[in-house]
């Protein structure tokens, strides 16, 4: 069996590239990439967890598991609304690009 | 007979009527209509208080009529109701008497004025409310009345609004008056702490009771004493009467002359048995009034303005009847009381007709000779003039002399220096006897100093303001005789005072020192009078033109500088206080706190837009190192474990 600290450090480096990528990407699209890459990075350190700990017989161990299955669906649902945005925006500005969004400043 | 005494009380609403319709319907009422109508009212009033004199005769004691329960506070029951006995009924005749000649003398006066009916819906009011002060059976009420006659002079002084002086010496009456008001509520106060009681007859009737000469009596006596150094005039008080003849001439003649300035010796009368019980604050009465006399007197030389003169004549006088009710002499104050509302209302009104035939000039040196052209008025001026100096056989003369001796006799003011009181009272009165001497000899006798253009209009006053001035002046002669001393000839004032005020030892003396004193102040009087004659007539003035920039004439003028240290004193650091409160509001309020405030505000305003830079990506940054600084510190700090 793979060792846990094999799967958090797996979720830490997924979880520094997805924040590099919100960081430097420009593109909403890849933004968006990036943020849902972050996400799963923090889906597998749960599901890391949860395996260990099922292991040593505690019985909540599989609400992790659970939790990573709520967790998949809202994301799901959070895609569509946000490609929805993504695309009404497009069809605006014919550009995807966040830097450019910026009506709101004062 | 009490049923018609207490008629009476329907005196003040009478006037307060005639008030409220020249006050709502004056407007729309053709002259003379609204003069007419107050003159009705107080005429009213003046049949009532006649009546309620009737009624009394053979009455000792007083009627109390209670209108009703006014409130009730703990154990303080005040009830709004009048006490009609022998002293409030003599003052209520002098102020619906003389008010009433006022009133009719008034139609004449402001004949033409803009303002008629306000005036006359003023003057009504002023009467209603001198009635309820002197009507009053508990100090309550006596207070409202004592206010209202505030206000009521305040209105009047200010009558002539558009004047700025005007205003500001109306202004100024108000503010000294609230002066003497504090002490006559701080007084009401204790009284209440010591008696229980807010009535009158009550407090009267338990003050002999007393410890003589108490602490705590001394000090109610000394506080009503400043209330009425306010209304009356008094040191040190006295500086607003003079300043107070901006307003109508007959308004002079009623409120701050035959009155309203008469209420602090009415006030110290009625409480009588307090000051008999507080040989203190009686010996403190006296004293005020007889240094107010001499001071008065004394700044009366100097003045050029025609009505100054007698307001200086009038603080004078006043203070004649404040040491006479401070001697315990109550009965003396009262009857000095009545006789100098007849002469001093006369020369007002003397006054008021010399200015109205020269158009409005008041000062005396730009008078002279109008004698000659004016014979009523001019005649009946020289009696008032006589009968304020002290004349034999005039009112004055038999009203100042049963004061000198009240004085000199006093058991009360015995070991308060007596036999000083007498030497300044009686040097005042050859004080007294020379300025009037001046006054009228500056305006009616000599050559004539009258412009030319003025000249030719004098004119005498119609009969409407010259039958008040005969009626007056008879009065001036006649009501002396109502009070002819006591040890040679039946004194009717004495005896029907003396039941209503309270019992004050008397020195008797014999026949023959009473026969001395008379002929002292005689003799003082014919000095007065003829220093008046050789310097004024004899000499043409050449002694004042002498004197006239030395120090004494200066003093004179200024009557001793007592606005001039009052200036200093309350308006120069009234004025640096609200000055110095001005720079903290401007300077360090409005730049400081608020200007500094908002400035401030307005920063971190646009610090924190700075943030909001509208980069997603600097957003995001900005909540990867918060998330990141919280990570650090729970690894840290242990949080999580």
């Amino acid at each position: 069996m793979v060792p846990t600290p094999y799967y958090v450090a797996l979720s830490a480096l997924l979880l520094t590239i997805g924040a590099m990528g919100v960081l430097t990407r420009r593109s909403a699209i890849m933004v968006f990439l990036s943020v849902e890459l972050m996400l799963n990075a923090a889906n597998l350190a749960i599901v890391a967890y949860a395996r260990q700990w099922s292991a040593t017989g505690v019985e909540q161990a599989l609400s992790g598991q659970a939790a990573v299955f709520i967790i998949l669906a809202i994301a799901a649902a959070e895609v569509a609304v946000g490609l929805g945005i993504l695309v009404a925006i497009f069809r605006n500005r014919v550009s995807t690009d966040v830097d450019e969004l910026s009506e709101v400043r004062s | 007979m009490t049923s018609v005494v207490q008629w009476a009380a329907l005196a003040p609403l009478l006037a307060l009527v005639g008030s409220l319709i020249n006050a709502f319907f004056g407007r729309s009422l053709k002259e003379p209509a609204p003069g007419v109508i107050a003159s009705l009212m107080v005429a009213g009033g003046f049949v009532l208080s006649v009546l309620a004199f009737i009624g009394l005769q053979g009455m000792h004691g007083g009627v109390q009529v209670t209108l009703w329960r006014y409130f009730t506070a703990g154990t303080l029951h005040v009830d709004a109701g009048f006490m009609i006995d022998r002293l409030s009924v003599t003052m209520m005749l002098i102020i619906t008497g003389v008010g009433l000649l006022i009133h009719i003398y008034s139609i004449g006066y402001m004949h033409g004025d803009d303002g008629n009916s306000r005036y006359f819906s003023q003057l009504n009011l002023f009467v209603a409310a001198m009635l309820v002060l002197v009507m009053a059976s508990s100090f309550p009420l006596m207070f409202i009345g004592w206010e209202g006659v505030g206000v009521c002079s305040y209105l009047l002084i200010g009558f002539w609004y558009r004047d700025r002086v005007n205003p500001d010496a109306g202004r100024k009456a108000f503010i000294v008056n609230r002066v003497g008001d504090v002490g006559f509520l701080l007084a009401m106060f204790l009284t209440f702490k010591t008696f229980g009681t807010l009535n009158i007859a009550s407090v009267n009737a338990a003050a002999p009771g007393m410890l003589y000469g108490s602490g705590v009596l001394t000090l109610i006596g000394l506080l009503y004493l400043l209330g009425a150094t306010g209304k009356s005039a008094q040191l040190p008080l006295q500086v607003w009467l003079p300043d107070a003849m901006a307003g109508p001439t007959p308004v002079s003649a009623l409120i701050h002359a035959a009155t309203m300035v008469t209420a602090g010796v009415y006030l110290i009368a009625r409480i009588g048995a307090v000051y008999a019980m507080a040989p203190g604050a009686a010996g403190t009465v006296a004293w005020v009034g007889a240094l107010t006399a001499f001071i008065a007197a004394f700044a009366a030389f100097a003045q050029t303005d025609i009505k100054k003169i007698l307001a200086y004549s009038t603080i004078s006088q006043v203070g004649y009847m404040i040491a006479a009710v401070g001697a315990g002499a109550y009965w003396v104050g009262i009857f000095h009381v009545l006789t100098h509302a007849f002469f001093k209302a006369l020369l007002f009104l003397s006054a008021g007709s010399v200015i109205h035939a020269l158009g409005g000039e008041q000062d005396i040196r730009k008078m002279g000779g109008l004698g000659r052209r004016m014979k009523i008025t001019g005649n009946t001026a020289l009696i008032a003039t006589l009968a304020i100096s002290g004349v034999p056989f005039l009112a004055g003369f038999f009203s100042k002399d049963a004061i000198l001796s009240g004085t000199f006799t006093s058991g009360l003011l015995a070991g308060n220096g007596a036999d000083a009181l007498y030497i300044i009272l009686l040097v005042t009165a050859g004080m007294t006897a020379a300025y009037m001497f001046r006054w009228y000899y500056g305006i009616f006798g000599g050559q004539s100093r009258v412009d030319a253009h003025a000249a030719e209009h004098v004119h005498e006053s119609p009969p409407v303001m010259t039958w008040p001035l005969g009626i007056l002046a008879f009065g001036s002669i006649a009501v002396g005789y109502l009070g002819l001393p006591e040890f040679a000839f039946p004194n009717l004032i004495q005896r029907w005072l003396e039941p209503a005020t309270a019992k004050v030892d008397f020195n008797t003396l014999t026949s023959g020192t009473d026969w001395l004193l008379i002929g002292l102040s005689v003799a003082v009087v014919a000095i007065g009078l003829a220093v008046g004659w050789w310097v004024y007539h004899v000499r043409k003035g050449a002694p004042v033109a002498a004197i006239k920039d030395s120090n004494l004439a200066g003093a004179s003028r200024g009557a001793l500088g007592f606005d001039a240290l009052y200036r200093i004193l309350f308006v120069a650091s009234g004025e640096g206080i609200s000055g110095g409160i001005a720079t903290l509001d401007r300077d360090v309020v409005d730049r400081g706190l608020a200007a500094g405030g908002g400035g401030g505000a307005g920063l971190v305003g646009k610090l924190a837009t700075l943030v909001q830079s509208g980069f997603a990506r600097a957003y995001a940054f900005a909540m990867l190192l918060g998330v990141l600084t919280l990570v650090l510190v729970a690894a840290l700090t242990g949080v999580l474990k």
